[in-house]
């Protein structure tokens, strides 16, 4: 077994720019689990708001990339109230459901026939990235980065999906200490005394809701154009629970939670595929076969996301007290 | 790859134990359970070999010549039936591809039963081998009078509403005892389901046989659910949301589980269907008792709710579960049996749903949201709302393909259920109460 390229490659997703994609629906799930207390079961289809609302439009209303941006952009905040204005009136309960409901249908949208037209169908769209590659300020060759090399594309992309990580998370710890942040703990505190003090705990949550969407669709974004393609089947519900569990690794109502979180989650998962795979081709792990590895590698995210909850709710940095959001 | 294809009776009979194995040891000894598995192994197929494969009958007559069509992925290839009605082709890479089935190629008089499925989709992304099913049937290319077409989407919609109902019961019987919305629900459906396949289809098991054998399992699996996990986190006194989440990642994990133990192909629970034509309706035997029994486990249910000591006090902890306490109902033993009748109705739900629609390990998961919007729409916690949900969300399922594309039903349904938590929060039967 390949020890030092096992251990380079799960080096290599501290700052792969997928994990900053999901740093980022994780920072915006933060805003709305963590500070605000809404179970939002349906980030990925927050990121995919984002993602196709600016492909289409690039492709479709051919509209310049920030024009695009701008519009998928404001897609995931009209999403956002679509969600919301029937939802954020009733039990907590009633939101997870309506929104992973809404992201599967926003999902099966997506997928038929009917708008293939538009959305590419289950085939999804691609050539969209023309004009951001052509942004790319980056001389054309390779760099070296500690033990890794990469190409300039590969660096632009790492380069703003991590700036992109910064000005969120900087936008959350800004928001989170201004009287605005502290109405939105107060909610998820308690509701009720939040209204008895004539704030309009509604409006807030919707705010939240957008403002949290807004970061999952940048990051839905980033991760079309890193893929170059965007298809609907990227979308599903297993987006959204790794999104939890890097959430809840890190911390729920931290800004430094999910950016850690994302990076342990990463490293940990290309980790175990590295050495469980490693093992198998060498004969070590004789009832398992190579497809396994990959179903195995879910089963400890689900198995993780149910020890995390039961035994570190607060996660790697935040503060137990901070966590006792509900009866 | 594909060890549970064709295995002899011992090989399943070690799958089979180790199965139970899995129960036992639930949480402690994977990789123990798994050797169990694979000890049974035929020879796997070469790594990186991937197969997409299906077996076409009518009326349990293999078809043959019948051309498939596959794509994706830069992929373009041709597969035909051959006198088993066996059809299969290798193709060079993970992904999803496309598989089309050329309606011209069939015998005169043979359609699809589900006529306008004639594309189908697999991912082989995680798994190494997908079967694809076209069920065939009469053919039902001729255009039908509108008339005819609702009767018959009426009658899809009855049949489906009833399975729904079945699994969505115990989901709202669950919620209203303990506050907890579970969303492993759906597994319950599907270990009901691959366990009917696995002791009817495999080891060769009468089908009552297995199917008593499953419920009882199934019982036993809400059981030790309930005991092994739910239990203690009520001790613990974990928050209802946090329990919700922790339902999640149990839901992962029993489904990769079961992807593990019963590979990624969908399996043909039994093959017989006697076609029966009621008027324009035209359905099978199995669909008609499968009907039948559900109305009798609901009917059941109602009665054991209404009528039974056991049941009323089961309504009280829904209720207001201290004032239950104090009235000296024991609230544990009440939630233990409830988890019990829980997994016994899910299970049976499984079964006929596996019976029917065939199964495979994302079964349950796939009809989860289904659940869930039929248990919200009818109002959370109540039992007989959830039946009116699951029989809403079944014709709004059914009757949307008569106006719109089929690929959409499913968004119909779960459409349908944000438009009425807009106008009516507390759902149909739910009771009024300010909440949030």
């Amino acid at each position: 077994m390949d020890w030092l390229s096992i251990f380079n490659l799960a080096l290599g997703e501290l700052i792969s720019p997928i994990t900053a994609v999901f740093v980022m629906c994780a920072i915006g799930l933060s805003v709305h689990f963590g500070y605000t207390g809404l179970l939002n079961f349906g980030q990925a289809a927050f990121a995919a708001v984002g993602a196709y609302g600016m492909a289409i439009s690039i492709l479709t209303f051919k509209v310049p990339l920030l024009g695009a941006v701008a519009i998928g952009l404001v897609a995931s905040a009209v999403f956002a109230l679509i969600l919301g204005i029937p939802t954020l009136r009733l039990r907590a309960d009633y939101l997870a459901i309506v929104t992973i409901a809404t992201s599967e249908v926003f999902r099966y949208l997506m997928t038929t026939i009917g708008f293939a037209p538009v959305t590419g169908g289950s085939n999804g769209l691609s050539q969209f990235g023309a004009e951001f590659w052509a942004m790319n300020p980056i001389p054309v060759g390779e760099y070296a980065l500690g033990p890794f090399s990469y190409r300039h594309d590969q660096l632009f992309i790492i380069i703003l999906a991590w700036l992109l990580v910064a000005v969120c998370a900087v936008l959350v710890w800004l928001l989170m200490r201004s009287p605005w942040g502290r109405v939105l703990k107060g909610i998820r505190e308690d509701e009720d005394a939040v209204r008895s003090l004539g704030k309009n705990v509604f409006a807030y949550k919707i705010q939240a809701l957008i403002l949290g969407g807004l970061f999952a669709s940048l990051g839905g974004m980033v991760f079309v154009l890193n893929l170059s393609n965007v298809q609907p089947q990227s979308w599903g519900t297993t987006i959204t629970f790794m999104i939890w569990t890097v959430l809840l690794l890190g911390g729920a109502a931290t800004v430094l939670g999910p950016i850690v979180g994302g990076m342990v989650f990463f490293v940990l998962l290309s980790l175990t595929q590295g050495i469980m795979s490693g093992l198998v081709d060498a004969g070590l792990l004789p009832f398992l076969t190579a497809p396994q590895v990959g179903q195995i590698r879910f089963l400890l995210i689900g198995l993780a996301l149910m020890l995390l909850v039961i035994f570190r709710p607060q996660g790697i940095f935040g503060n137990k007290k901070e966590l006792q959001f509900n009866g | 790859m594909n060890r549970l294809m064709n295995p002899s009776r011992t090989r399943a009979t070690v799958v089979f134990s180790a199965l139970m194995m899995m129960f036992a040891v639930l949480f402690s000894s994977l990789p123990a359970t798994t050797a169990n598995a694979a000890d049974a192994t035929a020879t796997p197929a070469p790594i990186g070999q991937l197969l997409i494969k299906g077996t076409l009958k009518n009326n349990n007559e293999p078809v043959a010549g019948v051309e498939m069509h596959i794509t994706g992925d830069a992929f373009d290839g041709k597969a035909t039936s051959g006198e088993d009605g066996k059809w299969q082709i290798e193709v060079p890479k993970k992904g999803t591809y496309k598989v089309e089935i050329n309606l011209e190629t069939l015998p005169e008089g043979v359609g699809l039963r589900d006529a306008d499925k004639s594309v189908r989709e697999v991912d082989l992304n995680i798994t190494s081998t997908a079967a694809v099913l076209f069920p065939l049937g009469k053919d039902m290319r001729v255009v039908q009078p509108f008339g005819e077409q609702v009767v018959i989407r009426a009658f899809a919609g009855l049949n489906l509403g009833l399975l729904l109902a079945l699994a969505a019961i115990g989901i709202s019987l669950i919620f209203g005892t303990t506050g907890l919305n579970n969303f492993a629900h759906g597994e319950m459906v599907t270990f009901g389901a691959l366990l009917t396949w696995l002791l009817h289809a495999q080891l060769g098991l009468d089908l009552i046989v297995a199917a008593v054998i499953t419920i009882a399992l199934s019982a036993g699996f809400g059981w030790l659910q309930d005991a092994s996990l739910w239990k203690p986190l009520r001790k613990r006194r974990l928050g209802l949301n946090q329990m919700m989440i922790v339902s999640i990642g149990f839901s992962i994990v029993l489904r990769y589980l079961m992807l593990i133990f019963f590979e990624g192909d969908t399996k043909v629970l039994s093959g017989e269907f006697s076609p029966v034509e009621i008027g324009p309706i035209d359905t099978t035997v199995t669909s008609l008792i499968s009907m039948g029994i559900s109305v009798v486990a609901l009917a059941a249910v109602a009665y054991f709710l209404t009528r039974t000591r056991l049941g009323k006090a089961a309504r009280a902890v829904s209720d207001n579960a201290s004032l239950a306490a104090a009235t000296g109902i024991d609230v544990e033993r009440i939630i233990r049996i409830i988890w019990v009748v829980a997994g016994a109705l899910t299970g049976l739900a499984g079964i006929l749903y596996g019976l029917q629609f065939q199964a495979n390990w994302l079964t349950g998961f796939a009809i989860l949201l289904l659940l869930f919007a039929s248990v919200t729409l009818g109002g959370l916690g109540t039992a007989l709302g959830a039946t009116v949900g699951a029989m809403i969300i079944g014709f709004v399922v059914e009757m949307s393909s008569l106006f719109m594309p089929t690929d959409l039903k499913y968004a119909a349904s779960l459409i349908i259920l944000i438009v009425v938590l807009l106008v009516r929060p507390q759902g149909v039967l739910g009771k009024k109460q300010r909440i949030g």
